[in-house]
């Protein structure tokens, strides 16, 4: 055991089992091997390359200006935003995964795929809803003024359109990522764990703190740095808001104040604060590790609970439910009536779902890749090029598109320079403006998201199986088809329903890059959305919402199957 | 080897998407700040009576005029075309604009809404008037923008936020005339009276007014427009209890912007470049910004909506438009200082 733990801090080097004669031809693959996964990470980390790189333009009046008014302001209120989504996803994520995971309780079958809901429902949505149902000129409020005679100034009322308000839309929408990561860790640890906890005396609450929580912690924390990073890259509930924060003020620096070196030494700013991020969650994580230490060869067993928990259990799995997914998409509903539906409807789903698919699938390859690739080679230089491969996650969909935008268009002036000089016919420009590159630009905000997941069920798996696979004669791509991917086809599965769901929401890159006449359902409900026209935008908010569900549906099938396919 | 074929191949079926262009139907390719509800009926007009296909890009102002710049000579865009006549000074500074020479589109646009050389040309005219509520406050107390600054209207008014592009062409235009030092006391002084911090759009300015949060909103025309016209029956309900007051008659007018389009520097349609932009400025499509959308024409002569009409006519600004670009950074920092969030 010993010597097997020590080998966690080595690469899992391909020659240790393999006699010297063999050692060169199998170093140069290696060697390959690192050269393309930081090519690969290299190109994916471009964009936010070239956004830093305006770093370097001289700082300008315009910084001075931003530094003694509002930068303090951006950054409070981002810090402020950042723990509060933190703690509401921590809190709505984990309950609700323990409890489905562990617990039998009335309704829980349904309320398992119906906490993904919520998934599907852009953040700026649901900020429209809320802010039409509880504002002052709101149903609500207005019901209290005539029902009591009121004025303004009479009564309290929560003010939705505050910090607190921002932070509870992005909490309803976001504890998902908690939920779905932490709940697959739950059911993929082992079940002898959970019954030797037990057989040593552990009541529920220790086996939850004490063994449950810290072997699920590389999922919680992947999760909440999921939502976190979502969080930072907001812009649309933020802005609606009023909310002055890093992203609001990167685009009133670059669009309204015009200097867009001022804007990417504020985006630079962002960055920090999510290498910040990652690594404390590193640094919090480097300190133990945890591996089941066998899977999926006893069923999962839910125990039941007594009649009143039994309710709690439903009461605090339906709540999160009801406000991200029932109170908005009952109002959207209601909003969509008398709204009519085109025959271009269909082909918004088309593009949508297809782009969507597409996507995801490619950001589930590369997340593979990467993910494996580090635990095969975890040098220092692989680790970082990967860390700088996923933080387009946390930089808004506009910073990102440009970011995208000026090297593919360079890029694609060269291709055009060249074959003009060498068969003297223009090429025109290539990757700009196709579906090619909004793939690209997708796989650049959302791998984070895939990676992940990949990442965190990887984590599970000892190192020593690995080790012992490989001495049996396995190659690594052997070891990683017949025992890592089977056993961790639950976060596989979550991987793609992510980035699956984050491509249909997506808004900003969307816009910037498409090619000409395409549309996508997000692209439409926020064109009408943001020109103040929500009864118009919510039947196609509601069709993300419905395409969104299929999958999720779906997948959350596959996920219910506890350790599917370890028996394979 | 392989990876070389692979370039040979895109690089070849590039060169025959290229040249499949050569015979295809006529086209032009328009980059558009304006959004796809408010511009695609115009286009599919355009289509139906010259047979040249409109192929559309809708994002940003600023992210397109990106896209323009950096795919350069090769940009497929024939027309830019924004909401906002800074954004245009921009481009025609960007150096991804052409100058056009049309007969018809000087006769038909106004001098003062377009580039006196032809880089780019106005087409409809939107304003920001100040709307009170009619049994709160009498129109005599009003007067011009700069009066909201008072402290008579302490706790009134409501506005939205300073990212707005909307209030920062407005202050820009103050700056214009009142100079950045008066316009900052005057920002001061409004945030100050601000019944509430700057949230939510236009709309929302005018529902917190009919609901009694504050009884002044600044917002534009075309949003008042749609509440009283459109099939909401809340958001009529709430617009019918304010009224338009045209401010700064006395003086300069009120605060105008346009949208407006250009021909880009490379455009390879040119004509039909050139054709769109006259048909965006005929009598047809004016007519259309008016009745559908609630924006002024630019075209002189075009009847306005009832809903527009029962407004009155008013003297707009007739400050250069250019100059709300230059001014545009200005506008914001004097925001910033003064806090309006």
């Amino acid at each position: 055991m010993a010597s097997s733990n020590s080998d966690l801090t080595q690469p899992l080097s391909p020659t240790t089992t393999l006699s010297s004669a063999r050692l060169r031809p199998r170093i140069t693959r290696s060697h390959l091997f690192v050269l393309f996964l930081l090519t690969t990470t290299s190109i994916l980390a471009l964009p936010v390359l070239t956004i830093a790189s305006f770093i370097f333009e001289p700082a300008s009046d315009v910084w001075h200006h931003l530094a003694s008014t509002v930068l303090s302001d951006y950054v409070i209120n981002s810090l402020l935003l950042l723990i509060g989504v933190a703690v509401g996803t921590l809190t709505m994520g984990i309950t609700s995964a323990w409890l489905t995971a562990m617990y039998q309780f009335p309704g829980r079958r349904i309320v398992e795929w119906a906490l993904l809901l919520p998934l599907a429902m852009p953040a700026y949505i649901i900020a429209y809803t809320y802010t039409g149902l509880l504002d002052f000129a709101g149903p609500l409020q207005t019901a209290l003024r005539e029902g009591f005679n009121w004025q303004y100034g009479d009564y309290w009322f929560p003010e939705v359109r505050s910090l607190i308000g921002a932070i509870c839309m992005l909490s309803f929408v976001l504890y998902p990522y908690v939920y779905l990561l932490a709940r697959a860790s739950f059911l993929e640890q082992s079940v002898v764990t959970m019954d030797a906890a037990r057989s040593l005396g552990a009541g529920p609450w220790k086996r939850f703190f004490r063994v449950a929580l810290p072997m699920a912690r590389p999922a919680i924390v992947a999760g909440t740095s999921l939502a976190l990073m979502e969080t930072l890259a907001d812009y649309g509930t933020v802005q609606y808001f009023g909310i002055s924060t890093f992203t609001t003020g990167i685009f009133r620096t670059w669009f309204g104040l015009g200097d867009q070196g001022a804007a990417a030494q504020l985006a630079a700013m962002l960055l920090g604060f999510v290498l910040l991020l990652i690594l404390v969650e590193r640094y919090s994580r480097r300190q133990a590790q945890y591996h089941q230490q066998s899977t999926g060869d006893s069923s999962h067993q839910r125990q039941p609970l007594s009649k009143l928990s039994g309710v709690i259990a439903s009461i605090l799995c339906t709540t999160p439910i009801i406000l991200g997914f029932l109170i908005p998409f009952g109002l959207l509903t209601q909003w969509a009536m008398g709204e009519t539906m085109d025959a271009s409807f269909f082909s918004l789903v088309w593009n949508s779902l297809s782009l969507a698919f597409s996507a995801a699938l490619l950001a589930l390859t590369l997340a593979i890749i990467l993910g494996y690739g580090q635990r095969l080679m975890p040098t220092r230089a692989v680790k970082t090029g990967v860390r700088v491969a996923t933080l387009g996650y946390a930089v808004p969909g506009t910073v990102i598109a440009v970011g995208i935008v000026i090297p593919l268009a360079w890029i694609d002036n060269r291709i055009d320079q060249w074959a003009t000089d060498m068969f003297d016919h223009s090429t025109g420009l290539i990757f700009s403006g196709s579906l090619f590159i909004l793939l690209f630009a997708y796989l650049v905000r959302f791998l984070a998201v895939a990676l992940g997941s990949v990442e965190s069920g990887l984590q599970t798996i000892k190192p020593s199986m690995d080790d012992s696979a490989r001495s049996l004669g396995f190659s690594p791509f052997q070891v990683l088809r017949k025992i890592h991917l089977p056993i961790i086809r639950p976060s596989l599965f979550t991987a793609v329903l992510l980035v699956f769901v984050d491509v249909l929401k997506e808004l900003p890159a969307t816009l910037i890059l498409r090619p000409f006449n395409f549309n996508t359902l997000a692209v439409r409900a926020y064109e009408l959305a943001s020109d103040e026209q929500l009864a118009s935008a919510a039947p196609a908010a509601i069709t993300i919402v419905l395409t969104g569900l299929i999958p999720v549906i779906l997948l959350s099938r596959s996920i219910n199957r506890p350790n599917a396919g370890s028996s394979s | 080897m392989k990876p070389a074929k692979l370039v040979m191949g895109a690089l070849v079926s590039a060169l025959l998407l290229n040249s499949a262009s050569l015979w295809a139907a006529p086209e032009v390719n328009l980059y558009s700040a304006r959004k796809e509800a408010l511009i695609k009926p115009l286009l599919d007009k355009f289509t139906e009576k010259t047979g040249v296909k409109v192929n559309l890009v809708t994002g940003k102002a600023d992210a397109l005029l990106t896209r323009l710049k950096s795919e350069g000579k090769n940009t497929p865009a024939d027309v830019f075309l924004t909401s906002d006549a800074g954004r245009l000074h921009r481009a025609e500074e960007a150096n991804v604009l052409q100058a056009i020479q049309s007969k018809e589109l000087n006769a038909s646009v106004p001098a003062s809404y377009r580039d006196p050389e032809g880089y780019w040309y106005g087409l409809s005219l939107r304003a920001r008037p100040i709307l009170y509520v009619k049994n709160k406050v009498s129109p005599e107390t009003l007067s011009t923008y700069e009066a909201l600054a008072t402290p008579e209207f302490k706790g009134k008014i409501c506005i939205r936020s300073s990212s707005n592009i909307y209030n920062q062409s407005l202050v820009a235009s103050m700056i214009a005339v009142d100079g950045e030092a008066d316009t900052e006391t005057w920002a001061n002084g409004l945030v100050g009276n601000m019944a509430r911090p700057p949230k939510g759009g236009d709309r929302d300015q005018i529902k917190a007014a009919a609901a009694g949060q504050c009884v002044i909103a600044v917002a534009n025309t075309y949003y008042f427009g749609k509440m009283l016209a459109g099939g909401d029956a809340a958001q009529k309900t709430a617009a019918e209890k304010l009224a338009v007051f045209w401010p700064n008659q006395k003086g300069r007018g009120t605060h105008v912007n346009i949208s407006g389009a250009g021909v880009t520097a490379h455009a390879k349609n040119k004509d039909n470049a050139i054709k769109l932009i006259e048909f965006l400025a005929s009598n047809d499509a004016q007519s259309w910004y008016a009745q559908v959308n609630y924006e002024y024409p630019v075209r002189e002569g075009v009847k306005p909506s009832n809903v527009l009409a029962q407004w009155g006519s008013f003297k707009a600004d007739n400050l250069n438009l250019s100059r709300l670009g230059d001014l545009n950074s200005k506008a914001v920092m004097v925001m910033d200082r003064a806090g309006w969030k």
